[in-house]
């Protein structure tokens, strides 16, 4: 990991993953305080990345049907991957079965990863030089390819590409994310708008 | 010291939102407009993370072998090939364009 370059403790390093278990969080923190930022500025920066989750969490609490009680506990889980797995399940049995399997593999695989890249071993080595970066995003897109199922959908996705990608050179990290999940409610407005207007209703899409 | 202060904040506040999406009420989430949104929030956020995963290099956009690898894994998907196969792609293609200099 890029803790140990920053000043940061092994203790200090493990209870980031432990505890915190959102890896752009994470190095967000640890690039800002190896930067010279001060602890809340650096904090602030970390929770920005984080927020995003609180997204997931509004969906996967309508799929997975958590009772209250278990919710504490599964939120520390609710990161990309897992949203993603679930949210590409059939149903609520196999997205129960997805949130879990993928939390909990990528927990330990995570902690595990961060104790030994902190102790000092170069485990995985140069990821880059074998393609192993492209793997992220293939799976992303593998995951999801099946939730674009509508016009509505790849119109919003569209956009949130076109808004990620156009604001990440001048926004600071994590707030371009954000800026293009306002993709969403952009389209679901648009789609009002065009069925309250009386005449003009453009064929749009197979909804 | 500064360090675990810094730490502190950061666990609360991404525990926080995590939480936060979680325990919205049954009832907020029953409302039309709210499923809608709900449903098409992480499509936009992880179309934007797929997007930025490609082409970013810290804050710069920069067209590279991930780049064919994602365009392989993308034609995979098209041909309905299994997820293995699809991320598979993408590694060898970009690990290919790589050797060859791209």
């Amino acid at each position: 990991m890029t803790s140990a370059g920053s000043g940061l403790t092994l203790l200090q390093t493990c209870a980031l993953s432990l505890l915190v278990f959102t890896g752009a969080s994470q190095f967000a923190l640890v690039g800002a305080l190896a930067a010279g930022g001060g602890p809340v500025t650096a904090a602030a920066g970390a929770f920005f990345l984080g927020v995003r989750n609180a997204f997931y969490g509004l969906r996967l609490s309508q799929l997975l049907a958590l009772p209250r009680a278990v919710r504490p506990f599964a939120a520390q889980w609710v990161i990309d991957e897992t949203a993603a797995v679930s949210l590409a399940q059939p149903d609520r049995r196999s997205a129960r079965i997805g949130f879990v399997v993928t939390g909990l593999s990528l927990y330990l695989l995570w902690n595990l990863t961060t104790l030994l890249g902190a102790l000092g071993a170069e485990a995985i080595g140069d990821t880059g030089a074998w393609g192993l970066d492209a793997a992220g995003p293939a799976v992303f897109l593998a995951l999801l390819a099946p939730m674009l199922r509508t016009g509505t959908e790849r119109a919003v996705a569209g956009l949130a590409v076109l808004l990620g990608l156009g604001l990440l050179p001048v926004l600071p990290a994590g707030v371009p994310v954000l800026v293009a999940a306002l993709a969403a409610p952009a389209v679901l407005w648009a789609q009002g708008r065009r069925r309250s207007t009386p005449r003009g209703d453009a064929p749009e899409g197979n909804r | 010291m500064n360090i675990w202060i810094a730490i502190g904040v950061t666990v609360l506040g991404c525990y926080a939102v995590k939480l936060a999406g979680l325990m919205v009420p049954a009832g907020v989430i029953e409302r039309p407009l709210v499923r809608r949104l709900a449903a098409l929030l992480p499509v936009a956020l992880l179309a934007a993370l797929t997007a930025q995963q490609t082409f970013a290099d810290g804050q710069a956009l920069v067209l590279d072998a991930r780049a064919a690898g994602v365009a392989a894994a993308a034609v995979a998907l098209v041909l309905r090939a299994p997820f293995l196969i699809v991320v598979g792609a993408a590694v060898i293609v970009t690990a290919g364009v790589r050797a060859l200099g791209g």
